[in-house]
């Protein structure tokens, strides 16, 4: 077993574990940590397959962002943890059908016509990149040429997603108190302070 | 006898596998790195009392050894032999594992940090993308401490925390964006090699605002002064780390002075052209001044700490909807505004950089 294949079995490993405890833990924080190891493995993994874009930025934004509002979430609200765990056994048939088309599609996409699952002499066929060979490089030159349109309509929706989740929980409440900081940079000692003549003579 | 001892010791090394030699070797410079850093984090929290000390007219520490010096590793053997006591109504794994998330990226990311040309731990391609990724990563250690915690001072720190730092990195990710347009790497020591040319080359210029905006997102990220709004004693007397003590603690504050250090290091590459010198054009390389070393990479680092405890001692702690309009409504225009600036003069080849 060389070093490589040792690594992706420790953090194949570590993602299906983490995958498991995203469903079976018990609190819903722990699952959300579990999803950030599972994300985190993952992103291991890509490395690995010389990804290092991908792998950074599922990191970046999938660790960094994402689960970190997520996880703020969970931690605000007030969960019942024993009603949580009623429905577990009802929703199983599902959860195990949906996870065996999962699988089936992953068998056949990865296997090639889908008959030998451990498909190990395409591995070894795969094509080793040289060390200077730039993921990032790749990846930008083919999004910027020959896939610019699909490129800008994802984004063009996107954009579209954040203006409508704005303006959906965009409310303007007149009670609240809130100050202007250009106001208070601009104001100007008259604005705050008068000076009166007293007629007070004890002061003198 | 020592040439004798020197046969013997490289008798040891072959007799390891050379996968073995190669694991020994990283884990040595893992070492050589990691060692400093820490001695660096110990003297940069002697650093802090002492200057913010003289600029408030008092001495600072000056009792354990001369002037002092020994007061970091007084420090250090006090918190170890203190017990760290875990709160009954806790999270135990999550309460112990909250300080090493901290402390992790942020040692992490010095294995892409170029000290000088070619002494870099890892040279890899993705260097400025990696360390964005792992310092993204050092807000889970604070989030999980205040949760773990089960303590209300705890968990208001850590949800101010939580959006603070999602709103700064933003920003500083447009200002990494902005680097990357000017140098056309993502691999850190071209990026430095991209200023070379003395003091005018530095990306400082062209990418002013960028600079300023990265540099304050640094301070943001770290949670210092002004922005500690985590940590606010007046408020909240330690924020995410109220519940901590001893070793636990030192963790945690080892990883604040670990990340001041980095995001230091860090601003002295992207900007000021890291190890390279800032005569390099007048006083060719023969000249000490005008050689590049990492004596240079060294007192830019130094500069950028100094202005985080300068910060510390100078300014109040900003309001909370301040912090969020600055974060938001301020360097983030101004980082997508210069992105378009620099669209336009890398287009008009008006610049540093020749595409």
């Amino acid at each position: 077993m060389t070093i490589t294949d040792f690594l992706f079995f420790a953090f194949a490993s570590v993602t299906i574990a983490a995958a498991l405890g995203v469903v079976a833990s018990k609190n819903p924080v722990h699952s959300a940590l579990f999803l950030v190891l599972t994300f985190f493995s993952t992103a291991a993994i890509w490395l690995m397959l010389e990804a290092e874009f991908l792998a950074l930025v599922l990191v970046l934004v999938y660790v960094g962002a994402v689960m970190v509002l997520f996880l703020f979430v969970v931690m605000m609200l007030d969960i019942n943890i024993a009603k949580m765990r009623e429905g577990f056994v009802s929703y199983l048939p599902a959860g195990i059908l949906f996870a065996v088309l999962f699988l089936a599609v992953m068998v056949y996409v990865v296997g090639g016509v889908g008959t030998d699952v451990m498909n190990t002499a395409a591995l070894d066929n795969a094509i080793k990149r040289a060390a200077d060979y730039s993921n990032t490089e790749a990846i930008g030159e083919i999004l910027y040429t020959d896939y610019v349109l699909a490129f800008e309509v994802a984004a063009f929706i996107l954009l579209v997603a954040i203006i409508a989740a704005i303006s959906l929980t965009l409310r303007r409440r007149t009670k609240t108190k809130y100050q202007t900081p250009a106001n208070q940079i601009k104001v100007q000692r008259d604005d705050r302070l008068k000076i009166i003549k007293s007629d007070d003579e004890v002061l003198k | 006898m020592i040439d004798n001892l020197l046969i013997f010791a490289l008798d040891i090394w072959n007799w390891f596998p050379s996968g073995w030699q190669t694991f020994l070797l990283i884990l040595g410079k893992i070492v050589l790195i990691l060692a400093p850093l820490m001695l660096c984090v110990a003297y940069i929290t002697y650093a802090e009392r002492k200057i913010i000390g003289y600029m408030q007219i008092r001495i600072g520490p000056n009792r354990v050894g001369f002037r002092g010096w020994l007061q970091p590793i007084a420090d250090a053997m006090k918190l170890m032999f203190k017990e760290v006591i875990i709160p009954a109504k806790s999270d135990k794994y999550l309460f112990l594992i909250a300080p090493v998330l901290s402390i992790m990226p942020a040692l992490a990311a010095w294995a892409v940090i170029p000290f000088d040309r070619g002494v870099v731990l890892t040279d890899v391609n993705a260097g400025l993308l990696y360390v964005l990724a792992l310092t993204s990563v050092g807000v889970y250690g604070v989030i999980i401490a205040g949760w773990a915690s089960n303590s209300k001072y705890a968990i208001l720190s850590s949800l101010r925390v939580g959006a603070q730092i999602i709103a700064y990195e933003i920003a500083m990710g447009f200002a990494l964006v902005g680097v990357l347009m000017a140098s056309g790497s993502l691999n850190m020591s071209d990026i430095v090699e991209g200023q070379a040319g003395g003091l005018a080359h530095w990306y400082i210029w062209p990418l002013l605002p960028m600079f300023v905006v990265y540099f304050l997102s640094g301070v943001a990220e770290t949670n210092r002064a002004p922005f500690d709004v985590a940590e606010g004693e007046s408020e909240i007397v330690a924020g995410f780390h109220v519940e901590y003590s001893g070793m636990a603690f030192a963790v945690f504050f080892l990883a604040e002075y670990a990340n001041i250090i980095l995001i230091s290091a860090l601003t002295a590459l992207l900007f000021l052209g890291g190890w390279l010198s800032p005569f390099e054009g007048w006083l060719g390389a023969e000249h000490w001044l005008g050689a590049s070393s990492f004596f240079w990479f060294f007192a830019k680092a130094c500069i950028f700490a100094f202005l985080f405890l300068w910060f510390r001692a100078t300014f109040p702690r900003y309001r909370y909807d301040q912090i969020m309009r600055l974060g938001w409504k301020v360097f983030i225009p101004v980082t997508i505004v210069w992105l378009f600036v620099e669209a336009v003069m890398v287009v008009a080849e008006i610049g540093p950089w020749a595409v």
